[in-house]
């Protein structure tokens, strides 16, 4: 039984997504629509799975969704201070800086998600990845005090994601 | 009020909230004065200028009585795609060394945009003197 699961749905969580996402097209709910979304869900895996890595092991996906309000939460904050800061801060009185984040998070697909999540996040944008994916470079667009930030992203990002992916 | 006098205020004031963003947006594109500090203001404000404006939509067309919900997913591909060309116009900047260098990585040897071959790295020198 474990095995016909694993054959037909090797990525679980892509069915649902792409069943979710045909639906949307749509622009209406209609059970045949959806049963449709469903079989294009286990197909579309099926025919592109030799062409995936592997399925990432031990995701939590009602950790991810309380994430992901915390994080929506957050995107409104932060563009409201961008805001503010892009229309009241001189450029002279501008504190632009570098940070480097260390990172614990191992899987390219939470690495993924914390630097998309600092990106939408509070007058934070990350710039690269060093070589061997250990730190993440961010760049800030105003702080007097960088440690306070990388601080920030470790317990309030980094933390949430280490649950998640676990 | 009708249904529909409420929807046409509701979505008039996300389009206003909405516009005021994507305005605030592009005052910071051209206000700040470094290739870095430039990428900040449309990434963040930039989606939240753009999800007010299809949350207009939304409330609007849905007041009218048809729904509507694609919207939902152009905001959800817009959150999904903003950091990604963020992040490819800040490897862009480093790359060109448009901006301050980044300090080094603490345990690995360097950034993967600075990690080119030698012989790649000569070029480049070279085509950062001649321009």
């Amino acid at each position: 039984m474990m095995r016909v699961y694993r054959w037909l749905l090797p990525h679980p969580l892509l069915t649902l997504i792409l069943a979710v996402v045909w639906t949307l097209l749509q622009n209406e709910v209609s059970s045949g629509m959806v049963v449709f979304g469903i079989i294009l869900g286990v197909i579309i895996p099926l025919m592109t799975s030799i062409w995936w890595p592997d399925t990432p092991q031990g995701f939590r996906l009602g950790k991810m969704i309380s994430y992901s309000f915390v994080v929506i939460w957050d995107i409104l904050v932060a563009n409201v201070q961008v805001a503010w800061i892009v229309l009241t801060v001189p450029n002279a009185k501008l504190k632009p800086a570098w940070i480097v984040v260390p990172l614990e998070l191992r899987q390219p697909e939470a690495i993924t998600v914390l630097a998309g999540t600092i990106t939408l996040t509070p007058g934070t944008v990350s710039a690269d990845l060093s070589n061997e994916g250990h730190s993440l470079l961010v760049h800030v667009l105003h702080t007097s005090d960088a440690d306070a930030v990388r601080e920030d992203i470790k317990t309030r990002y980094e933390r949430r994601l280490l649950e998640i992916f676990s | 009020m009708t249904d529909q006098d409420f929807g046409t205020y509701a979505a008039a004031l996300f389009l206003l909230i909405g516009s005021g963003f994507v305005f605030v947006g592009a005052v910071g594109l051209l206000k700040f004065n470094d290739p870095m500090t430039r990428v900040h203001a449309p990434t963040k404000v930039g989606t939240v200028g753009i999800g007010m404006l299809l949350l207009g939509s939304m409330v609007y067309s849905n007041s009218l009585g048809s729904t509507s919900i694609h919207e939902l997913l152009i905001m959800a591909f817009l959150f999904v795609t903003a950091p990604i060309s963020a992040h490819f116009i800040a490897k862009v900047n480093i790359h060109r060394r448009a901006c301050e260098t980044p300090p080094s990585p603490p345990r690995d040897e360097t950034w993967s945009t600075l990690n080119s071959p030698e012989a790649d790295q000569k070029n480049e020198n070279l085509k950062v003197g001649q321009s």
